[in-house]
């Protein structure tokens, strides 16, 4: 196991932000780590980095816990914390070689590390200049380097891509990716898409507890168990006008013309309205189904968990 | 350690903190020396450097706490105080290293008036006349002395996320521990206590090395107050934790 969280709580002034939590990340794995602001995301991952101690339960990375070994623990660690905070004034390079001699690389070993993390990073064309005249894009590429100079073993990424641009968003996902085939991977996001595009399992945690700890078609096929379809007609009809669909779960008037109708997830109720509606002589505007996304369902778990 | 050290003052150089306060301190104490008739050795007509080390603690006062200011505050401003802990390194080598590039900086400061010794030595009549004891004495004073404020600076920017009050508080520090105690020992009724104030300030340990004997006391107390205020940094940096 890559990181074993044991009932990990975390106390701020009486206010519980991590509230015993447990689980486990085996190497290779991209983990997703999803909530709301304030959910305990960040909190988690600033004691697995070793960078504040838990209140009580344990965290270990590697084998090492972070409490008791936490020089071995910041070793094994690449961590861009959510703001990635820089040193504005240094140049890219000068800023890498600093990191880098803080895990005691040096000399050529060092310059070659550097080269290659520029060279990963796509950092080519920025190289000379100071960090404070680079894009966010770029800052970010320069956070992650910073991360992965010494080759850690486990990479602790908390927002990465906040405040991107699409053409970003879908670099710095690529470049995840990518590192992720041989490391393991802890990325915490409250953006849907950045999960299904990278994560192999996820972890949803809302007001410090986790409320689901799964793979991603798991989670969907969960948290659905009936399909939406909205119909739209030219004129208005009662609810009753539905009776006689027996696919039909439910119906739910949304306006006079519109209504959304739920079958189970099997099957197809799309025919039968379409029957349904041309015999009884009224127009179908438009009928649509609906896919239950990410989004939806992680509106679920974290509305409903109170 | 060496790491931090490296890297500060590479920063000290990299922008104009380091031009600056060398520039400024030299232009200060080369005026009271040379040129300001009231201070000036010249009009004086005694070979001594008593006006560079009567002065330049006043000067320090100031510059040393804009030269640690950033130090910590910064750090903390701009969050890289999560990027040093979360790196492999204890806090003590963050502080020894934030210590030991202020106290350099101060240093390579201070190096280029002994050539005012040399111009002494050569002016005064016969040439060569002139208390080099005392002055050795009086430089490793200043020297500590520089040490003792730069923890200060160290500590008070340790304490805040703001620059100007991390300034504000070492200046104020810097007085109070240099000639305010002492000066407050004048109020004392018992002469125990006046000894005891007087003990404490650094200007008692600083004019006792200028008559050229380096008692251990005085390095023992610099050494501590040094100690005790990097002590009370790590103390403040390891309060994430509580």
């Amino acid at each position: 196991m890559s990181v074993e969280v044991n009932h990990l709580t975390k106390i701020y002034n009486h206010q519980k932000a991590v509230n015993d939590i447990s689980f486990e990340v085996s190497k290779g794995e991209i983990l997703g780590f999803l909530g709301p602001n304030g959910a305990g995301k960040s909190t988690t991952m600033k004691i697995a980095t070793s960078f504040i101690p838990p209140t009580s339960g344990h965290v270990k990375v590697c084998g090492y816990d972070v409490v008791e070994e936490p020089m071995k623990v910041k070793g094994v660690v690449g961590y861009l914390p959510e703001h990635n905070p820089l040193y504005q004034e240094m140049y890219v390079r000068e800023y890498l070689s600093f990191v880098g001699s803080i895990h005691g690389m040096k000399g050529v070993q060092l310059n070659s590390r550097i080269s290659e993390m520029i060279e990963l990073c796509g950092l080519g064309i920025e190289q000379n200049k100071r960090i404070e005249s680079l894009s966010k894009g770029y800052r970010q590429r320069v956070g992650l380097a910073q991360a992965l100079i010494h080759d850690p073993e486990v990479l602790v990424l908390d927002e990465p891509t906040t405040g991107l641009d699409p053409n970003q968003l879908m670099e710095v996902r690529a470049l995840i990716k990518n590192i992720g085939q041989n490391k393991t991977v802890v990325l915490s996001t409250h953006i849907m898409q950045e999960v299904q595009a990278l994560c192999d399992r996820v972890i949803v945690i809302d007001k410090g507890e986790i409320v689901a700890n799964d793979k991603l078609e798991q989670l969907k096929n969960n948290q659905t168990t009936l399909k939406k379809v909205i119909v739209e007609l030219d004129k208005e009809v009662d609810e009753s006008f539905w009776d006689s669909l027996e696919l039909a779960q439910q119906v739910q008037k949304l306006d006079q013309h519109t209504f959304a109708l739920f079958c189970e997830i099997e099957k197809d109720i799309r025919q039968d309205i379409f029957k349904l509606v041309s015999e009884s002589g009224i127009a179908l505007l438009g009928m649509k189904q609906e896919e239950e996304n990410m989004e939806n369902i992680f509106h679920q778990l974290t509305q409903n968990h109170k | 350690m060496i790491q931090i050290l490296v890297k500060e003052f590479n920063g000290f150089l990299d922008s104009l903190i380091a031009y600056i306060v060398i520039g400024v301190f030299l232009t200060v104490v080369g005026l009271m020396m040379w040129v300001f008739p009231e201070t000036s050795v010249l009009e004086y007509g005694y070979a001594e450097m008593n006006t560079l080390f009567s002065f330049a603690p006043f000067v320090f006062m100031f510059l040393i706490p804009a030269i640690t200011m950033r130090m910590f505050a910064e750090e903390k401003k701009s969050g890289t105080l999560e990027f040093l802990f979360t790196h492999p390194l204890t806090d003590w080598q963050i502080v020894l290293g934030k210590f030991f590039s202020s106290w350099l900086l101060v240093v390579v400061a201070i190096m280029p008036t002994i050539i005012y010794y040399f111009t002494l030595s050569e002016i005064s009549s016969p040439a060569g006349n002139i208390d080099t004891p005392g002055i050795i004495g009086s430089y490793i004073g200043l020297f500590l002395l520089g040490g003792v404020f730069t923890s200060i600076g160290i500590l008070a920017s340790s304490i805040t996320s703001n620059q100007i009050v991390a300034f504000v508080i070492a200046v104020f520090l810097c007085f109070i521990l240099y000639s305010g105690i002492d000066s407050l020992s004048v109020l004392m009724d018992s002469s125990s206590t006046q000894v005891l104030l007087e003990e404490l300030s650094v200007i008692h340990h600083y004019n006792a090395m200028s008559r050229g004997v380096i008692d251990s006391r005085n390095v023992v107390y610099f050494g501590s107050v040094i100690v005790l205020m990097l002590s009370i940094t790590k103390i403040v940096l390891g309060s994430r934790k509580w």
